[in-house]
């Protein structure tokens, strides 16, 4: 490694935590996929209140999404992706 | 009544063993009754860590089988009066006993110690189950490398899921000079990730090899290791003790030279 490397490259600890977040999020969302489904549930209860949504088109899953900024470095984390269809807009709003 | 606690870690080679001999031995120092059982049907290795491996004559198997008693099964350790091994069989598998019987005997065994220590094998299947059956309290041992720490992290999964009351981390062979230039994970970036009670951390230690080679757990001796694990046995027993500094003392000028080392 050149002197000049030490400014840019992320040490390999960062590198290895970093890599370990990612997968933990998978392993444990894997691992356990009654959590997945409460999520899901509580999500569609929310919605529901306000919209109509599609159920069978729904896809609800934790991916990997990269990071824009400056100080995150443009690295991948750990996200939670939601495709909500909406078949209509409720009139009125049930409490 | 005692105290019930499994050893464990998921990933093998992280030093299960070594950790489960040398927190027997601190405690013994510590003038506790305790008794160490090496659930690691077929492939024992307890009884060589401890220097024990020619006084056995019965094992677990045998134990829970019914072909002899506890007490003819248990050996006393060469040096200590309170500490005492229950090996396993070494010809069997792990089928050969179930959750419910380890239960049983940790049970009958809190009775008379005061501490009963499960060594677990690798892996998450009938060995490990056997190993938490009776189990109170968990300790993870972890390296700081990625794949124990993923494995130890499924390991805490499952035993919250089997709850087990209390779960506490130790990082084993730590070496603090890769920490400092940025080539190992510290302590506090496991803690961080698996978000676990931090027992101990006990450094990687030449005279951890010298002391297995020599069948004499090092707990309570003067080497760094052997402090570390006289420190977590004392938080075991409740006790507050602050970590031990693994810094080495080279200084400032030394930290400057390893930097343009590379």
């Amino acid at each position: 490694m050149k002197l000049t490397d030490i400014f840019k490259k992320k040490s390999s600890s960062q590198a290895a935590k970093d890599r370990l977040k990612l997968v933990l999020v998978s392993d444990r969302q894997s691992c356990n996929p009654e959590i997945m489904e409460r999520i899901k549930n509580d999500i569609l209860e929310v919605l529901s209140k306000y919209v109509e949504v599609d159920q069978a088109g729904l896809d609800i899953k934790f991916t990997q999404m990269d990071t824009e900024g400056a100080d995150t470095d443009n690295k991948s984390v750990p996200a939670l992706y939601a495709n909500i269809p909406i078949r209509n807009m409720k009139h009125t709003i049930k409490e | 009544m005692g105290e019930v606690i499994v050893v464990t870690s998921g990933k093998g080679g992280v030093g299960k063993t070594t950790t489960t001999a040398n927190i027997g031995t601190g405690l013994a120092k510590l003038n506790k009754k305790v008794v160490l059982i090496d659930t690691d049907i077929g492939l024992r290795n307890l009884d060589v860590v401890m220097g024990l491996e020619n006084r056995i004559v019965y094992n677990l198997v045998d134990v829970v089988e019914g072909s002899c008693k506890v007490k003819q099964a248990m050996i006393r350790d060469k040096r200590f009066d309170s500490l005492f091994l229950l090996p396993a069989a070494q010809t069997k598998d792990k089928t050969s006993v179930t959750p419910d019987q380890m239960k049983k005997l940790a049970d009958e065994l809190k009775q008379e110690f005061d501490y009963v220590i499960m060594d677990c094998p690798a892996g998450i299947e009938q060995g490990f189950k056997n190993a938490i059956a009776g189990a109170e309290r968990a300790i993870v041992v972890t390296t700081p490398e990625v794949s124990a720490v993923r494995d130890a992290d499924r390991i805490i999964g499952l035993l919250e899921a089997n709850e087990i009351g209390k779960t506490q981390l130790i990082v084993n062979r730590l070496r603090p000079d890769m920490v400092k230039r940025g080539d190992m994970m510290s302590a506090e970036d496991v803690i961080d990730i698996l978000a676990v009670e931090l027992l101990g951390v006990v450094p990687d230690d030449e005279s951890i090899v010298i002391a297995t080679n020599n069948g004499e757990p090092l707990a309570g001796d003067s080497s760094l290791a052997g402090q570390a694990y006289m420190n977590i046995c004392r938080r075991i027993l409740g006790e507050s003790v602050p970590f031990l500094n693994l810094e080495d003392k080279k200084g400032f000028f030394a930290a400057i030279a390893n930097v343009f080392r590379r």
